[in-house]
């Protein structure tokens, strides 16, 4: 064993001490960072155009005053230096500008938007989290049996799937060819909640869950498997521990930590899964904007939007990260 | 046999799958309450397999397909599996080799030892009081603070008490433990010894304690079963069958134990034991036999009864004449050349801030080898590769040869490189699986030397001639290999460039007794050949008297003693030294100690 | 001295020497006899050959206005006609291959990118490696999609520029992956023996480190060429891949949806090949690992290899 010397204890890093809080203020700073860097790189890529933004909104055939009007809306008369403080402080005190398609104000365009992508980012989460745990427990408790093959061969299948495929299937499938149970496009007016017309909801949340349930199904059995495979379980039974038990006490908690951490992998991805399947389906949500204001090019809703979703996305990050510390006594407690 | 038999084993077979070769066949023993029985044997000898079918379980893809584990009359094999669960943990318990591995790492100490009761209601009246009880039993300290624990707050040694004490809280009438003092100090395995002899004692408890240490299996156990191949081919009372042994595999594996009390030539066992399925028609161990002959391979012996023994060997009688001790090897004349090849003054060596040498002083004399001594932390290895220049992070003098070594490999010569060489500890990762052994082999005459083709793959086929290796093994690649084999590839790599020192680290720690052997035979034999200058690093004392010359004695970073090997073994100064040799385990009774007086540190040691 | 020790496998000598030479070759011709690796390389060799032949068998133009819109298939049209009274089939004939090629280039440059900088980061250690894992981190801030739209949004759909893109996204997750694979092996004793050896460090990367990453770069390649196929779609669907009149799979779809009830092929079809050639290149890829880090084997088999481990790891 290591001999303990009275000087590395005194200073001790906070590492070994209190790992929770060390991983957070690490993720936090790192974040941060993240942060400022994704808002220079977007202010970059959409101010540094080849030509300037004014032109390329207006075309080739503006008319000159008009360009020099735009120029001092949108600042390209001062430095890049301070364009950039501009938009910066704008964006923190939350003067987002106004959208140059329609001249709204963003943040009315974009809030309402925000909450219906995130009421359906996270009952597609939540439902996939949970029927994916399940799937897979229930798989490795059988595995090799008929239900671990038939799910784990359609979980193969369907991740290799892109998003919009699976979409368009679940549309041909349910509302258009076979069946003509839901409506294939919501016509929920922009600006308005999605929960007011919760059949609207179905579809796009089902196609999300289908995506992101094999690849939590795929980490729950791998580690289920792999947990009651283990010495530590082997070493239960010879106690005499009856199976329930063992699955349940034993198992499931070895299990949750490396499928936590696919649960929130999968969050992240449903940040950037919204962009199509909102698309097809013409939810109001902040993807079908972002798409919307791409096609527009207009700048500062594209700006604003992938600032949003860049800030989720480090959110989500750091909460995960945090449970997977959680889920695993190795690693949150010190020796 | 006294005392009521409390497991009776008979003619157990275990297969893979349902129709596959045999992994065990025709096991029968039995135990009687308050003994303990030991299974001894090598790698591929089934033991672990037979251990755990006294508890009716089979490892996946493993059968149990003929046979009865009786305990206390009742068959465990034929019950049904609720029957079954309830015997295990509280009829029958299982000691795990691993117990780092084998203890829940997501669950309290305190949970996983209460379990251990929970599941088995009724048998005990107070299971929280009976769960403060077994701790202290088993020396752990029964603190709500520990019992909060999880099992990597614990070390190595107190995660092997744990498992003890779990095995003991319902009082079983059986208790099987696999090989559980692996990996442990040879303090802390003394501790585990004497706290199973002790609980055996005071409950009647029958124990079976599988092992392939035969000096430890030695001190503890009355009856000793060896297995080899599958079969158990000796049977009977450890002094008996120590002393005189009657079946061919038990008098090598005998001879190839080292003694701490003598220097001796070794003798391993040439070969390998044949897996499941290539056992052939005759006798399993006839390809390797000394005493072969052809009725041998016909059929596998059936067990004849001789001397209150079984064993399975037709030509039995004429295995146990009376035994020619060991030839001791000659005493190496002090070296005349008594320049130090190798010197190290005042050597501090940390990791980040960790000190983990502090002042050491070494001497290694060419054409010598020193035998670096300590338990795991002792800082044996980082001196290694100190010297090697793989650590870097030291301060001091190391002086080769003269000249002062730079603590880091760019600033040595290729020349310096070439001369200081270097073996790992485990054969299985010191060879690229990528590269074939002839490539392995002659890679650094290619690196240090620059040689040509030509000359390369004749150096590389000469050096492993020089370990009895074919030149077949040239064109094959290391997952052909066994672990002995590999470990004699390394040994040829690093002496195909004529080095004049040599660096063992722990160079056997991962081969079995028998292997072992062979390859400390080897490195001997090289050592005064080429008259090489040696380092050898080991946890394990009794091998030091056959090897080396000089005795290096490290504990916690420092030397605590040095000297000739003789005078350290037989009249050391320091207490830890005293404390160390003292719990050594050694082979009472063995035949090749016959005519010796055992140095007179040895006291009265309890248990035989 | 003494007779050479047998041989642990000396029935499958020569094929464990083929094995360790080329690992990759004979990884994938097990993977290809599998029932899961021969189903996964059957698909997606067909949608590839379809995808590359596709144009030299187009019975049409893929442009020709020649009938009406959404007709249902028939004789002269197998498979009916678009939003334009296009001929569906021949459009399908020509809409893969661009898919194809953008795809394997976003692959091959996201895995050269990520090996070298997860290789140097991992082998370098020290300052290199924490400022490469950083740019790692930060980049992986972005979800792939949004990062291609961005560039999209201001420099319009270039097809370069696409490929570059999604290229780039792959880095950050290759770089990891490799990363902690050379780690690993890095810290092998084998590789010490080398440097004990005076080799360089660049030297040790290509010949002890690299021939054991193989088979871990070759799964990896898998599924990035399928993540890349997908988000490619996925692009094109939007809107911002190959742009009309151009015939493209994923902007066949988009372009054809409102056409649903009428005629359905011209949505069903390109997107069936779509997913034909994402399953078969994950499935084989699966089947590949499978045989390469040799997961999940027959318990029978499992028990043997047990035993064996065992023996050797006394």
């Amino acid at each position: 064993m290591a001999v303990a010397d009275a000087r590395v204890g005194m200073r001790g890093s906070l590492a070994d001490e209190h790992p929770i809080a060390h991983l957070v203020i690490r993720r936090l700073a790192i974040g941060l960072v993240t942060l400022l860097v994704v808002s220079a790189v977007v202010f970059l890529a959409t101010e540094v155009l080849p030509g300037n933004a004014a032109f390329a909104v207006l075309g080739r055939s503006a008319n000159p005053t008009r360009l020099h009007a735009l120029e001092r809306q949108l600042y390209l008369n001062r430095s890049l230096a301070d364009q950039y403080w501009i938009w910066l402080s704008g964006l923190l005190t939350g003067k987002l500008g106004t959208s140059l398609a329609n001249g709204k104000p963003v943040w009315a365009l974009v809030e309402p938007r925000l909450i219906n992508s995130a009421v359906l980012v996270f009952v597609s989460g939540l439902i996939g989290a949970l029927a994916g745990v399940t799937l897979g427990a229930a798989a490795a408790l059988r595995k090799n049996g008929w239900l671990d093959h038939i799910a784990s061969v359609a979980a193969l299948a369907v991740t290799s799937l892109p998003d919009f495929v699976v979409a368009i299937s679940l549309i041909i499938l349910l509302s258009t060819v076979v069946f003509h149970l839901l409506p294939a496009v919501s016509l929920l007016a922009p600006g308005t909640y999605a929960w007011s017309q919760p059949r609207l909801l179905i579809l796009p949340v089902a196609t999300l869950v289908i995506v992101i349930v094999p690849y939590i199904f795929r980490m729950m059995r791998a580690a289920m498997t792999e947990a009651l495979e283990s010495d530590y379980v082997e070493m239960a039974r010879l106690k005499g521990v009856p199976e329930w038990r063992i699955a349940l006490v034993h198992a499931l908690p070895n299990a949750i930590s490396p499928t936590v951490q696919v649960i929130g992998l999968n969050f992240l991805y449903l940040a950037g899964g919204v962009v199509v399947v909102e698309f097809v389906f013409n939810f109001p949500g902040i993807g079908q904007e972002l798409v919307f204001a791409v096609d527009n090019r207009d700048i500062p809703v594209v700006q604003v939007t992938v600032v949003v979703l860049a800030a989720f996305y480090v959110v989500m990050n750091i909460v995960t990260d945090v449970l997977a510390l959680f889920a695993t006594p190795r690693r949150r407690i010190a020796r | 046999m006294t005392g009521i038999i409390r497991l009776d084993v008979s003619d157990l077979q275990i297969r893979i799958g349902a129709s596959g070769p045999d992994v065990v066949s025709e096991i029968s023993f039995a135990v009687a309450a308050g003994e303990v029985l030991g299974l001894v044997g090598e790698s591929g000898s089934g033991k672990t397999t037979v251990a755990l079918s006294l508890l009716g379980h089979a490892r996946r893809g493993l059968r149990i397909t003929s046979g009865e584990v009786r305990l206390d009359g009742v068959n465990l094999l034929s019950l049904p599996s609720r029957d079954l669960r309830a015997a295990r943990g509280a009829r029958v318990a299982y000691v795990p080799q691993d117990p780092s591995a084998a203890l829940n790492p997501a669950l309290r100490i305190g949970t996983q030892i209460e379990e251990a009761l929970r599941v088995h209601p009724g048998v005990v009246e107070d299971p929280a009081a009976r769960a403060v009880g077994v701790m202290r039993e088993a020396r752990l300290d029964a603190t709500p603070d520990m019992l909060r624990r999880y099992p990597h707050q614990l070390s190595g040694g107190q995660q092997q008490r744990v498992a003890l004490a779990m095995a003991f809280c319902c009082r079983p009438s059986l208790i099987v433990l696999d090989e559980p003092t692996t990996g442990l100090d040879v303090s802390t395995q003394r501790h585990v010894l004497d706290t199973v002899r002790s609980l055996c004692r005071s409950y009647g408890v029958a124990a079976v304690y599988v092992s392939h240490d035969l000096a430890v299996v030695s001190g503890l156990v009355g009856e000793v079963a060896v297995m080899y191949a599958g079969r158990i081919v000796e049977l009977g009372p450890t002094s008996r069958v120590f002393a005189d042994p009657a079946h061919p595999y038990t008098r090598r594996l005998l001879a190839a134990v080292p003694s701490p009390y003598r220097a001796e030539d070794m003798t391993g066992i040439e070969g390998q034991p044949p897996r499941p399925g290539r056992r052939g028609v005759g006798c399993s161990f006839a390809p390797r036999c000394d005493f072969v002959i052809d009725q041998c391979r016909v059929a596998p012996p059936d067990a004849i009864a001789i001397d209150s023994r079984a064993v399975r060997c037709i030509r039995a009688d004429e295995v146990r004449a009376p035994s020619v001790s060991r030839p001791t090897s000659a005493r190496r004349p002090a070296s005349a050349n008594q320049a130090a090849a190798l010197s190290l003054r005042s050597v501090w060596a940390r990791y980040g801030r960790r000190p983990v040498l502090s002042a050491v002083d070494l001497d290694v004399q060419s054409e010598s080898c020193v035998a670096v001594v300590g338990e795991s932390g002792s800082g044996k290895t980082t001196l290694a590769r100190c010297v090697a220049g793989l650590h870097t992070n030291w301060t001091g003098r190391i002086m080769f040869d003269g000249t002062l070594l730079d603590p880091g490999l760019r600033g040595r010569t290729k020349e310096t490189l070439r001369r200081i060489q270097y073996v790992f500890q485990n054969p299985y990762a010191s060879l690229n699986p990528r590269k074939t052994i002839g490539q392995i082999v002659a890679q650094p005459l290619e690196q240090l030397l620059g040689l040509p083709f030509r000359q390369r793959s004749e150096r590389a086929a000469s050096a492993l001639a020089d370990v009895s290796l074919s030149a077949d093994f040239l064109d094959r690649y290391p997952d052909q290999l066994s672990g002995g084999e590999r470990q004699r590839v390394a040994l040829a790599r690093a002496l195909v460039v004529e080095p004049d020192l040599l660096i063992c680290d722990e160079v056997t720690s991962a081969l079995d007794v028998s292997v072992q052997a062979v390859i400390v035979e080897q490195l001997r034999r090289l050592q005064r050949e080429r008259q090489l200058a040696m380092i050898f690093i080991t946890h394990n004392l009794a091998l030091v008297r056959s090897i080396a010359q000089t005795a290096v004695v490290l504990r916690d970073g420092r030397v605590v003693e040095s000297g000739p090997v003789d005078q350290v073994l037989e009249q050391p100064k320091d207490p830890y030294t005293v404390a160390l040799i003292e719990d050594v385990p050694v082979l009472a009774g063995a035949a090749a100690t016959e005519g010796m007086t055992p140095p007179s540190i040895q006291r009265g040691r309890s248990g035989e | 001295m003494a007779a050479a020790a047998p041989s642990v496998t000396d029935t499958s000598r020569r094929g464990a020497n083929r094995m360790a030479r080329h690992p990759w070759l004979s990884a994938a011709w097990v993977a290809a006899r599998t029932p899961r690796g021969a189903v996964g390389l059957g698909l997606a060799c067909a949608a590839v050959l379809l995808a590359i032949i596709g144009p030299f068998v187009s019975p049409h133009s893929p442009d020709a206005l020649l009938t009406l819109t959404f007709a249902k298939p028939s004789g002269q049209f197998p498979l009916g006609s678009d939003f334009l009274g296009r001929d569906v089939l021949s459009r399908i004939l020509n809409g893969g291959w661009a898919l194809l090629l953008m795809a394997v280039l976003a692959t091959a440059l996201g895995i050269v990118a990520g090996a070298a900088a997860g290789i140097s980061a991992a082998y370098l250690r020290g300052r290199s490696d924490g400022l490469i894992m950083r740019t790692v981190d930060v980049i992986l801030a972005f979800p792939q999609l949004v990062f291609a739209l961005l560039l999209v949004s201001v420099l319009g759909p270039r097809l370069w520029l696409i490929v570059l893109a999604v290229g780039l996204s792959h880095a950050p997750q290759v770089a990891r992956v490799v990363r902690s694979a050379t780690l690993d092996i890095s810290e092998r004793d084998y590789v010490k023996v080398a440097e004990l050896q005076g080799m360089r460090p660049r030297k040790i990367m290509t010949s002890e480190i690299l021939p054991n990453l193989v088979s871990s770069l070759m799964v990896e390649t898998g599924l990035r060429l399928t993540y890349s196929i997908v988000i490619m779609a996925g692009l094109s669907f939007l809107g911002f891949g190959q742009q009309p009149p151009a015939a493209s799979w994923g902007l066949m779809i988009n372009e054809n949806l409102t056409g649903l009830p009428l005629n359905p092929w011209a949505v069903i079809v390109p997107a069936a090949l779509i997913a034909l050639l994402t399953i078969g290149t994950n499935t084989f890829t699966d089947a590949f690992a499978r045989v390469a880090i040799g997961i999940d084997r027959r318990p029978e088999e499992a028990a043997l290899i047990d035993e064996l481990t065992a023996r050797e790891s006394r």
